[in-house]
Order: C-alpha cells, then sequence, then structure tokens
C-alpha cells in the first residue's frame, strides 16, 4: 500500500494544533508563574525531628553532634544540612528550621524579621574557631601583624619582600563572598573592626569555591596566601603566627592561644533556636554544650572550655 | 468520507503526538526564557543601570557591577576558539583526507571518547597539572588564569569542532578532488584551495558549536580560572585570573537568599548569558543562510 491509499489521512485541521499546544502549555506557564517558592518543609512537632540548617563552617561538626546524639538517644532524629549562615538565619526566620548554624552573630535585620513573624531567636555560642592564615610552605615569612595582612588584601602590599620575604609577588586567595569567613575576615581582618570602614578585598583576590580550592592553590603556589579555619588547614601548608599590631608577640593559633584570646582571629560559632527551646532541643543543647565539647577538637575547632 | 477505524485513530494520534513534542521544545525554551526574564529583570529596578554595568562586584556589599564577568567570559571564550580552531580544523583534515584507513579507525572513536570526558575531571586536572605548568613556564604569579581556562575550554571544545568539521569535509563531493588533482594540483593545494573551501561553512558551524559549549561552560572554567572579578583590560590580562559569567552563577547561587537583589542579579547575569548565546547562533545562522542564498558552495 503506498502512501496515497491510506483510508482517509486525518483532517484535522491545522488550526487545531497550535491551540492544543498552548493547552498543554498554559497549565505549566501557570505553574511557573504561581510557584514563587520552592514548597518548604512544616515544622516537625516538637520531639520527633529537630531540623538544623546553616554555616557550611560549622556543618561537619555539629553532623559529628547529631550522630553521636542520636545513637545515645534512639528515639531523637536530628537532620543537618549547610548552605551558608544567611541561608540559615532565614529559614529560621521562615519557620522552617528549629536550630540555624551561623558563624556570624545574627544581624539586626534578621532579629527584627524574625520578631515581624513572631519568633524571636535564642543564641547559644557552642565552640569557637581560629582563622589560620596559610602559605607555602618554603615561604620564609613566620608572622604578619594585622595591618600586614589587611594591607595585603586590599592589595596595598603587593609583593612579599614588603614583609620580609623573597622578591615575590603575593597571590590573594580568598573564599567566596557568601561563605560567613569571608564576611568575618573583611570585617576584622581587612577593615580591622572598624565599622566605618569602607575598605575591600582586592579585586585581584582569587575567589576560591572551596577551602579544597585553597590548600591545593597554597600548596602548590610559593607566591600564595590564603585564609580559613583552623579545622580546614592540612599539614602541607605553612601557618603563619599573627600579632595584634606592631611589637605586640607573634602567636600561632592553636586551641590554647585561641581560649586565653592571645590569638587575634578567632570567633564563636553559633546556633540560633527560633525561641525558647522545647524540652527534646533544650536536652540537645545541653549535651552540646557539656558532653558534646569532647567531639569539638576532634574535628579541629576550639571548645568552650 | 471519513471511516473512523482503529487505524485512522491510532494515525491520528501518532501524528499528533510528533507535532506536540516538536512543539514542546520550543515551548520549553520559550519557559525558560520567561522564568529566567520574571526571576532576572527585577535586578534592573533594584539596581541603577550604572552599578549593573560597573566595574565591581562585591554583590554582598551591594556592587553588582557585572562587566568585569561579561568581559572575562569573552576573554576565556575567544581565546579557547582561537586556540581550538586551528587545532581542530587540522585533526579534522588530516583525519579526512590525509590519513591512511587504519589510523581513521582508531582516531575516529578516540575523538569521540574525549567527548565524554566529565568536565570535572578535566578542571581538576587543570587545577593540579596544568595550572602549576603554566605558572612555572611562563612565570605568571599564579596559574589560575584565564589561559589556563582557555586551554581547559579549548581541549572541552575540540571533539565538537572535529566531528562536525569532518563531517563537512566528509559532505564535500569526491569529483571536486578528482578535478583538482587531474587539473595538476598538489595534495596540499587541493585540500587547501578546493576542500576546505567547499566545506567553509560546515566548518563555520563546527566553530560556532565549539563556541557555544565553551561560553557555557561552567565547572572546569569555575576550577581553573581563579575567579578574581577583576577587569580583563591590561595587556597581559589573558595570563591574570579573570571571573567568568557561569562561575559566578554557579558558585553563589547556592548560598544567595531567595528573592533578595542579589539572586535577581544572579538571574539578570543568566539573561546576559542567554542573550549573548542567542547572537552568536543568530550571527552564524545568518551568515549561512546568505552563502547558501548566494549559491555558494555547501
Amino acid at each position: 500500500m503506498g502512501k496515497r491509499c491510506w483510508p482517509g489521512r486525518p483532517r484535522l485541521p491545522s488550526r487545531t494544533f497550535p491551540a492544543l499546544f498552548l493547552a498543554l502549555l498554559l497549565p505549566a506557564a501557570l505553574l511557573s508563574a504561581c510557584g514563587e517558592r520552592p514548597p518548604t518543609t512544616t515544622p516537625q512537632p516538637a520531639g520527633r525531628t529537630i531540623v538544623i540548617k546553616g554555616s557550611d563552617t560549622l556543618v561537619n561538626l555539629a553532623l559529628a553532634w547529631a550522630e553521636a546524639y542520636m545513637q545515645l538517644h534512639p528515639e531523637v532524629r536530628i537532620s543537618v544540612s549547610g548552605g551558608g549562615s544567611g541561608t540559615g538565619i532565614a529559614a529560621l526566620i521562615n519557620g522552617t528550621v528549629d536550630i540555624a548554624n551561623a558563624s556570624r552573630e545574627i544581624k539586626e535585620e534578621e532579629r527584627a524579621a524574625a520578631q515581624a513573624n513572631g519568633i524571636s531567636p535564642q543564641e547559644y555560642v557552642v565552640a569557637y574557631d581560629a582563622i589560620a592564615i596559610v602559605v607555602h610552605p618554603s615561604n620564609p615569612v613566620d608572622g604578619l601583624t594585622l595591618q600586614q595582612i589587611s594591607d595585603i588584601y586590599t592589595g596595598r602590599i603587593t609583593n612579599w619582600r614588603q614583609v620580609g620575604g623573597e622578591d615575590r609577588p603575593i597571590v590573594l586567595l580568598s573564599r567566596e563572598s557568601n561563605s560567613g569567613t569571608y564576611v568575618y575576615f573583611l570585617e576584622h581582618v581587612v577593615r580591622l573592626g572598624k565599622k566605618d570602614s569602607d575598605l575591600l578585598f582586592s579585586p585581584d583576590a582569587l575567589l576560591m569555591p572551596s577551602s579544597e580550592g585553597i590548600s591545593t592553590e597554597v600548596r602548590q603556589n610559593p607566591n600564595a596566601i590564603g585564609y580559613d579555619g583552623l579545622g580546614y588547614v592540612t599539614p602541607d601548608q605553612k601557618v603563619l603566627a599573627v600579632a595584634r599590631e606592631e611589637g605586640a608577640p607573634y602567636v600561632l593559633p592553636s586551641p590554647e592561644t585561641v581560649k586565653d584570646g592571645t590569638y587575634p582571629i578567632a570567633r564563636p560559632l553559633y546556633m540560633y533556636t527560633a525561641g525558647q527551646p522545647d524540652e527534646e532541643i533544650r536536652a540537645y543543647l545541653d549535651w552540646i554544650l557539656n558532653e558534646g565539647q569532647a567531639l569539638v577538637t576532634e574535628l579541629g575547632f576550639v571548645p568552650l572550655r | 468520507m471519513f471511516r473512523t477505524s482503529a487505524r485512522n485513530w491510532g494515525e491520528f494520534f501518532i501524528v499528533a503526538l510528533v507535532r506536540v513534542m516538536g512543539f514542546s521544545t520550543i515551548g520549553f525554551v520559550l519557559l525558560i526564557f520567561l522564568f529566567l526574564l520574571r526571576e532576572g529583570l527585577p535586578a534592573f529596578w533594584e539596581t541603577s543601570l550604572d552599578n549593573f554595568f560597573g566595574t565591581r562586584w562585591y554583590p554582598t556589599l551591594g556592587f553588582y557591577g557585572t562587566l568585569p564577568l561579561l568581559l572575562g567570559s569573552v576573554v576565556v571564550t575567544l581565546n579557547a576558539i582561537v586556540i581550538a580552531l586551528p587545532l581542530g580544523v587540522g585533526t579534522a583534515v588530516f583525519v579526512r583526507e590525509v590519513a591512511p584507513g587504519w589510523a581513521r579507525e582508531i582516531l575516529k572513536p578516540l575523538i569521540e571518547v574525549l567527548a565524554g570526558i566529565p568536565s570535572v575531571v578535566l578542571g581538576f586536572f587543570g587545577m593540579t597539572v596544568l595550572a602549576p605548568l603554566v605558572r612555572e613556564v611562563l612565570g605568571m604569579p599564579t596559574g589560575l588564569t584565564a589561559f589556563t581556562g582557555a586551554l581547559v575550554l579549548a581541549y572541552m571544545s575540540l571533539p565538537t569542532i572535529i566531528s562536525v568539521a569532518e563531517d563537512a569535509l566528509d559532505a564535500v563531493p569526491k569529483s571536486y578532488r578528482d578535478a583538482a588533482l587531474a587539473m595538476g594540483a598538489t595534495r596540499w593545494q587541493t585540500i587547501w584551495r578546493v576542500v576546505v573551501p567547499a566545506a567553509r561553512s560546515g566548518i563555520v558551524t563546527a566553530v560556532m558549536l565549539g563556541l557555544g559549549r565553551a561560553i557555557g561552560e561552567t565547572m572546569a572554567v569555575m576550577m581553573v580560572t581563579g575567579n578574581a572579578a577583576r577587569m580583563p583590560l591590561s595587556w597581559d590580562a589573558l595570563f591574570r585570573p579573570v571571573r567568568t559569567m557561569t562561575a559566578t552563577i554557579a558558585a553563589e547561587m547556592g548560598e544567595v537568599a531567595q528573592g533578595s537583589t542579589h539572586y535577581h542579579v544572579l538571574f539578570a547575569i543568566g539573561i546576559l548569558l542567554f542573550v549573548v548565546t542567542f547572537f552568536i547562533n543568530l550571527s552564524v545562522a545568518l551568515t549561512l543562510f546568505r552563502r547558501q542564498r548566494r549559491g555558494g558552495l555547501r
């Protein structure tokens, strides 16, 4: 049978096809227009699952805590995810998590936004973290003052010779701009803690998407300088001692120097609860602040006591 | 006249299905573009145009200058093509015109394997092997540069360029070669003056497809270009770090607060990228169309 012998080619007027096509598309278009936000999980009834979200610096520690705690208390389920301090606090404001991890303090605007939603965040300091300044192992420089680090990262000092090293250009490595570590470093090191300062990272600074990116480049490149949480520093990088100012002692980061306050670039790590914690969450936080502190050192952070 | 037989309905449904599938491609592209516009356009009234097309990219501090990112993408992509074009076309000519049969049989599948290497693997290779090499050989402060990115991208777009260009060479009628050789042309003259010009439009398509692959590539570029949002305007910009549009979106989208200005700006960068690729494709289509209309060789 040739094509011509078809018992009647479907004579659907071709005009109906665009109509059909539109009819199929319309629901899709409407869906995409209405789907303002991805569906958020409603808070679980307390006592069944504790939902924790936030800082990527804190996420490994929070996971270790959750695993250890769930072994001790099989009736409690804890889910931990990262995403950054801002993401965690935003979720807390929206009421989708029980606890937000943060590597920075909650901002005034964020607190106000939470109050407007009827949530008053409660702050708990759960550990401390030192930010280490790292260089290539062959770099002869052993220590820098905060002012020198600030000048290096703003691009005022561009050669290692200017801080007592070899005649090499300085390559700046930084974390991505949405990391809590970046924000802390900008406020407390680049701007030296001055609120009215408008200094910025030099545009020549390489923004590495991960801690691994920083350690790879520091390991390979004798020109590089980088910063990262002490827990992420590997033995094949050289950690610099830091002095608060010219003439002050140069101090290496360690749990001891962070605890006694002599290492200048250390910050507290926070957990925020949505309002007064209920029974289950209070028990969990109590455990973190006491028995849980044993895990802190293992992961390279500094315990509270 | 109509006999509503089962077969008739079967035909109807199959034809309808095929048409809907065909049209849905257009529909999806439109929907994606609408979504991009919906999420990205607010950026233009939330920031001033001055800010948006400024030279400073500090998104957490309210500076949303996308110019360094746009130029970063341009520098990396153009250099990738400059590197890949001679290599790709040369390889295609070798495989199709020069190599003996057995070599062609080995080379062709190998080139296809090249296309299957995941970009993360190439990025990792670039970061750990290529970057130190670039730093030491060229004496640059760091190996994470636009040039390293261009090298990786060139490598990634090579398989596309080679296979499409090879198909174009394949489509040149044998009579052209015979005629050229009969006129006393050497093999080189035949290839360079007759076969390659005859396959020109196919080669242009190959390069443009490679260009499209290169400008949209994200992961490898993010790992090897250093991601410093500086204006690539100095003479040595090629050997300095740059930040591309794709890497910016990939690095920052994960942690941005939904609905914030930063979020809208990232989508606006997506619109920019979409527009740039659209114009690349459009210009290719136009040049090819014009050439065919003039009755040029295909």
